[in-house]
């Protein structure tokens, strides 16, 4: 039986898959599409279009990168505002060309820096969690590593929110958690467990609604494995809510969230 | 070199100095609730005189913290608040150690509920919706009571075809409630969008501080988003973006003056002029009726 914290070490793992790895498994034809129209392109959030099977989907994915360099050109999948603008821009361009989105959530949380607070990190992420709740379309979001905060939360109010067996998903690290209520980041392991992070704590307080099984140790011990069952669960998923009437699709959006209290 | 010590022993000296003129100040006697020490300047302000001037210091204009009733009674016209859902309170789902008694003695010490104050009520005679957060109440932060009110507020508003005003001071979310108070965010944001697809005016007012979860939700969701002067308002916490980027923040990072510059502030309205610039809001957006 893993603890919390075994999870979030999984979760954190620098050999589990990340974004990039499933988008190239689960779909075919995937062209990347850069750029918030605004300030920048911001790399720790890759986004783009492509087939899932027959059907055309867009797709947008927090990405941690693999290597040292990836990582540090990736922010380290910390998203600036630009990030948060760019997935916006392509959920807004697949409503108009009426295509169901997938988005794959990993990230520590929405990058603190000054350019993230001179653009308006609060207010990008404001904006998704706004105009998210009302696309015309059926939104997958699947949180496949960790899922920090209001960074993960932006591309995660959808019709179906789904964790990987191992993945995380907070208010705050636990290293964050435990320096701001007990004055001591050290403690991030106790904190962990009390936090209620983990898929099943979440499946429980139903804050999700699904949780895609892992091999034995982590899906890095077999990523392919994970990403058919991700592609299985997608497909299905997708079948059902493009049969579900626009009107009932929103209202069920709309209170899978509004009864959390 | 030896210059640039001299400097830094200099302020070193200075900061003491300043230091015990301070203790000493608060070690006097004196009375409970009769003089208010400005935060900013440091004059010391005769209490009746500080709420005379709308909590506002006569010296530097510093715009003290507000209590949601004290906002609401200097913002609306007189008796036209009839506060709504009162009793909604949240849970605790983390059952994290002492939460339930802290949220006890706040109710005690405090006479709220929790961190806002929902209701209708008019100013200069025109009808609204709002919401007056408290920073008395654990920062203000927003559980899933926060959450609950402001959703209610907003939809009782798209019904009723209302304006909303929402007055924000919090820390962000509630760490105590864990991802329940993460939800709010998206919760809020849900009636915030339903009240603005119906073509509904929302404003709101931004005072110190307001940060993390709320500004990344609600607070930056106005149609019109107003702020007092020096008001604290971002994302991530200073301290956090300290350790972050490993060098201190300039001056007036984060300030409401610093966002209205970055284009994410439609104006700064001292506290004096606040009754005046939201009627006037308002006004104007039941301009049709006139013509």
């Amino acid at each position: 039986m893993k603890t919390a914290w075994d999870k979030v070490l999984i979760a954190r793992s620098i050999l589990r898959p990340t974004s990039k790895f499933f988008i190239e498994q689960i779909f075919d034809g995937f062209i990347e599409l850069k750029g918030d129209r605004n300030f920048a392109d911001d790399s720790a959030i890759i986004g783009g279009i492509a087939w899932l099977g027959e059907m055309a989907v867009t797709v947008i994915g927090e990405e941690k990168g693999v290597d040292v360099p990836e990582k540090v050109a990736r922010n380290f999948g910390c998203p600036h505002p630009e990030g948060y603008r760019k997935a916006l821009r392509l959920m807004e361009q697949a409503e108009k060309f009426n295509r169901p989105i997938v988005c794959f959530v990993d990230t520590q949380g929405a990058y603190c820096g000054i350019g993230a607070e001179e653009r308006g990190q609060g207010h990008a992420i404001a904006a998704n969690l706004q105009r998210m709740m009302t696309l015309k379309v059926p939104v997958i979001s699947i949180v496949i590593g960790e899922g920090g905060s209001g960074g993960a939360l932006a591309l995660a109010v959808a019709d179906k929110v789904t964790m990987l067996e191992n993945a995380i998903y907070s208010i705050l690290s636990p290293e964050g958690f435990s320096s701001i209520l007990w004055k001591d980041s050290s403690r991030a392991k106790e904190a962990a467990e009390v936090m209620k992070i983990t898929a099943n704590d979440l499946m429980e307080l139903g804050i999700i609604d699904d949780i895609i099984k892992e091999p034995a140790g982590g899906a890095q011990n077999g990523p392919e494995l994970v990403a058919e069952r991700i592609k299985s669960y997608i497909q299905k998923n997708f079948a059902e809510l493009m049969k579900e009437d626009l009107s009932l699709l929103l209202d069920n959006r709309y209170n899978k969230f509004r009864r959390i209290k | 070199m030896s210059e640039m010590f001299q400097d830094r022993a200099k302020k070193v000296s200075r900061a003491k100095t300043v230091d015990s003129a301070v203790i000493s100040k608060s070690d006097k006697p004196i009375p409970d609730n009769m003089w208010e020490k400005c935060p900013s300047c440091t004059h010391i302000i005769y209490t009746d005189d500080l709420s005379d001037n709308l909590s506002v210091c006569p010296t530097c204009g510093y715009h003290f913290r507000l209590s949601a009733m004290d906002r609401m009674k200097i913002t609306l016209d007189l008796d036209t608040f009839s506060e709504m859902n009162a009793d909604v309170v949240g849970s605790d789902p983390l059952n994290f150690p002492g939460y339930k008694d802290k949220i006890e003695k706040l109710r005690e010490k405090t006479k709220l509920k929790d961190a806002i104050v929902t209701g209708i009520g008019d100013i200069t005679g025109i009808k609204a919706a709002f919401g007056f957060m408290d920073s008395n109440f654990l920062m203000g932060s927003m559980g899933a009571a926060v959450g609950e009110k402001l959703s209610l507020a907003f939809e009782y508003a798209t019904e009723n075809r209302l304006p909303v005003v929402i007055f924000t001071v919090s820390g962000g979310a509630r760490m105590q409630e864990g991802i329940v108070s993460l939800m709010q965010m998206a919760k809020v944001s849900g009636a915030v969008a339903r009240h603005c697809d119906a073509g509904l005016l929302y404003i709101t007012v931004l005072t110190d501080p307001t940060t993390g979860g709320v500004t990344a939700s609600f607070a930056m969701q106005g149609d019109i988003i107003i702020s007092e002067p020096g008001a604290l308002i971002g994302f991530a916490g200073k301290r956090v973006i300290e350790q972050t980027i490993k060098q201190s923040l300039p001056d007036g990072f984060q300030t409401a003056e610093f966002l209205m510059q970055k284009g994410f502030i439609d104006a700064i309205i001292e506290r004096k002029n606040m009754r005046k610039t939201l009627h006037g809001i308002l006004h104007l957006h039941q301009g049709r009726k006139h013509l």
